[in-house]
């Protein structure tokens, strides 16, 4: 258990920089997910605070102690890779043991705690198997076992689902959960998953090209957006966002073809004529027979909900999600309800308000 | 497959056994039989079962330089067991060193080793000789053994084997704390177990084998190698006493024969069980 403080931590590759400063602070016992786009630098942060990688400058505070120059083994952190990483000449029970027996405790410790951890994760049986000769959840289970039994201060969890099949992700998933807060060990968790990141995190980061851009609840990331990227990047399918102006004293968005939609949470800051990017969630477009006209160009029936994709007369792009089967008619109205809007000025694509 | 070409396929596998097999079969047969018959050209198909005494009597026999050839058998079994040690470990190391981490001139240390590949002992015989008469080690075990103990081939070997190795486990090693050391000695020593037996059993045959540098390094008859025996009782002057050189030429078949049978087990388990 332990807090953990990143200081504008940056870290480059030679003339790359790939993380442009980070800060973030995490509270003891807390799980937060990051989640970005490939590339962004989720896996580098990670690394980072392994100790895998020196950072090029900036803090890795873990309890109130400057990490950032120490080893790997001295930071009592432990990670769950991707691909497992077990040790595939080494029998379950091993693989769990190692760590263990390299710090030098007693056989008779090692075997309690080993076998605690596997009771714990239901890997008892298979203590002396090797790796091989498990399914890819069960190896799963073992290298989180293996994370589990070091007692760490902190856990970093690198995509560690995400060679599961879909099922297998989904009971996996709750039981990372359920670990997480039973053992109350912090924990940074790197995921692609919009469904991961929505349910397991206390805290969602939200990172872009190696920047944070936003940090707040699940919750809040998807209700309010700070950005035009984090409200495309959240949510499936992606928020529709729409070109708009300001209108009105500040007090609508003019949508242009004549729709002029009343802000129903306040007025904006700027003159009227300011560039706006209006974002909507296809789930709150509603039909409405006195609304806008869509051509429907693609269904994506997904079973409770139906996806459309099409096209208002101008050509704009849309998607919308409605309840139940696809309507019959390849015509359909819709309306954007003023309280579903989400305002981001257009240049900077922050939010407004 | 149909049942014919399997007949055709049996027909030349049975060839080649018998191809191979037939030296081996005259080999023990003529040590059992008179030698000067055999001289004569009377080599005879049977072996005579009266004369299976030969093999023990070779074995303690003083060979032409003063040795036995169990003496010389032996001589040969440690430089053999020296070399393929010697190469394994200096392998493994090198290996490791040129894989696992970033020091200045890495690469150049790696093509270095590399391009020894073009030069085997028979290539620098001369500059090997000068080298080890001017530390003095001519006709001692040290000479003999330690040139014939770099190469590159291993090297190469275990760095293909080790490039294999997953980043995400040499960090989770480093993560549960594990040094260099004990990175070598628990994970990559385990993982290279069957590649190591291999290497092993080729060593060892290919130092069983050598003749030019043991010729060449040491002329002290307490020095020399089954290999050389063999050649010296084939005497230019003397009568060649060719059931002797036989029954010799048997004893000194045996033991790369056994380390070849033996480590197969281990070599095919190691591979069959696999761990990666
Ligand atoms: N050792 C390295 N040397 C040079 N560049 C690197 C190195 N490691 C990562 N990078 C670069 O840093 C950037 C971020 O990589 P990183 O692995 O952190 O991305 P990621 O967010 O984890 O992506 P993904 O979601 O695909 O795993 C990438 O552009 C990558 O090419
Ligand atoms: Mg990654």
């Amino acid at each position: 258990m332990a807090t953990l403080e990143l200081h504008d931590l940056r870290k480059s590759f030679g003339a790359t920089a790939v993380l442009h400063g980070v800060d973030l602070a995490l509270n003891d016992g807390e799980m937060l997910v990051i989640v970005g786009a490939s590339g962004c630098g989720k896996s580098t942060l990670l690394r980072l605070i392994a100790g895998l990688e020196i950072p090029t400058s900036g803090q890795i505070i873990l309890d109130g102690r400057d990490v950032a120059q120490l080893d790997p083994a001295e930071r009592d952190i432990a990670m769950v890779f991707q691909n497992y990483a077990l040790y595939p000449h080494m029998s379950v029970f091993d693989n769990m043991a190692y760590a263990l027996k390299i710090r030098g405790l007693s056989r008779d410790d090692i075997a309690r705690r080993v076998r605690e951890t596997a009771d714990i994760l239901g890997l008892g049986p298979l203590l002396d198997r090797k790796p091989r000769q498990l399914s890819g959840g069960q190896r799963q289970r073992v290298a989180m076992g293996r994370a589990i039994v070091r007692e760490p201060k902190l856990f970093l969890f690198d995509e560690p689902l995400s060679n599961l099949d879909a099922k297998l992700r989904v009971s996996m998933r709750a039981e990372i959960k359920r670990l997480q807060r039973r053992m109350g060990v912090t924990s940074l968790y790197v995921t692609h998953d919009q469904v991961e990141a929505m349910t397991l995190g206390d805290r969602l980061l939200v990172m872009h090209q190696g920047v944070p851009v936003q940090l707040a609840t699940p919750m809040e990331v998807f209700e309010r957006p700070a950005t035009t990227y984090v409200a495309g990047f959240i949510g499936a399918p992606a928020m529709n966002l729409l070109p708009a102006v300001l209108c009105q004293d500040g007090t609508a968005a003019d949508l242009g073809r004549g729709l002029i939609i009343p802000f129903a949470d306040g007025k904006r800051d700027g003159a009227d004529g300011r560039k706006l990017t209006i974002g909507i969630r296809p789930e709150h477009i509603a039909p409405d027979p006195a609304g806008m006209a869509m051509q429907i160009d693609l269904v994506e029936p997904l079973g409770s909900e139906t996806v459309l994709i099409g096209r208002l007369d101008d050509g704009e792009l849309l998607s919308v999600k409605v309840p139940g089967r696809a309507p019959a008619d390849a015509l359909i109205h819709v309306s954007f309800p003023a309280a579903a809007l989400h305002v981001f000025d257009a240049e900077t694509g922050l939010r407004l308000g | 497959m149909s049942p014919r070409t399997d007949w055709v396929a049996h027909l030349v596998l049975c060839g080649g056994v018998a191809l191979f097999l037939l030296p081996l079969w005259l080999l023990m047969v003529g040590a059992t039989q008179d030698g000067s018959a055999i001289a004569r050209g009377e080599l005879s198909f049977l072996p005579d079962l009266r004369n299976l005494g030969i093999f023990w009597e070779v074995l303690t026999d003083k060979g032409p330089g003063g040795a036995t050839i169990w003496h010389m058998l032996l001589v040969s079994g440690a430089m053999a067991l020296a070399i393929a040690f010697g190469k394994i470990v200096i392998s493994l190391l090198s290996a490791y060193a040129v894989t696992f981490f970033r020091f200045p001139l890495r690469m150049v240390c790696f093509w270095t080793i590399f391009i020894t590949l073009m030069l085997p002992v028979e290539v620098r015989i001369v500059p090997t000789y000068a080298v080890m008469a001017n530390f003095g080690l001519i006709n001692s075990f040290t000479g003999l053994a330690v040139p014939l103990i770099a190469s590159a081939t291993a090297t190469l070997l275990f760095r293909q084997v080790f490039l294999v190795v997953p980043d995400e486990m040499v960090e989770a090693a480093r993560m549960d704390g594990a040094g260099p050391l004990r990175f070598l000695r628990d994970i990559l020593i385990p993982l290279s177990a069957a590649n190591m037996a291999a290497l092993f059993v080729i060593v060892f045959v290919y130092g069983w084998n050598q003749y030019l540098w043991p010729l060449l390094v040491a002329t002290d008859p307490k020095l020399d190698t089954i290999v050389i025996g063999i050649v010296k009782m084939i005497g230019g002057d003397t009568v060649t006493d060719w059931n002797r050189v036989m029954a010799a030429a048997v004893l000194a078949l045996l033991p790369p024969v056994l380390v070849v049978l033996l480590m197969q087990r281990w070599f095919v388990k190691g591979l069959t069980e696999g761990d990666k």
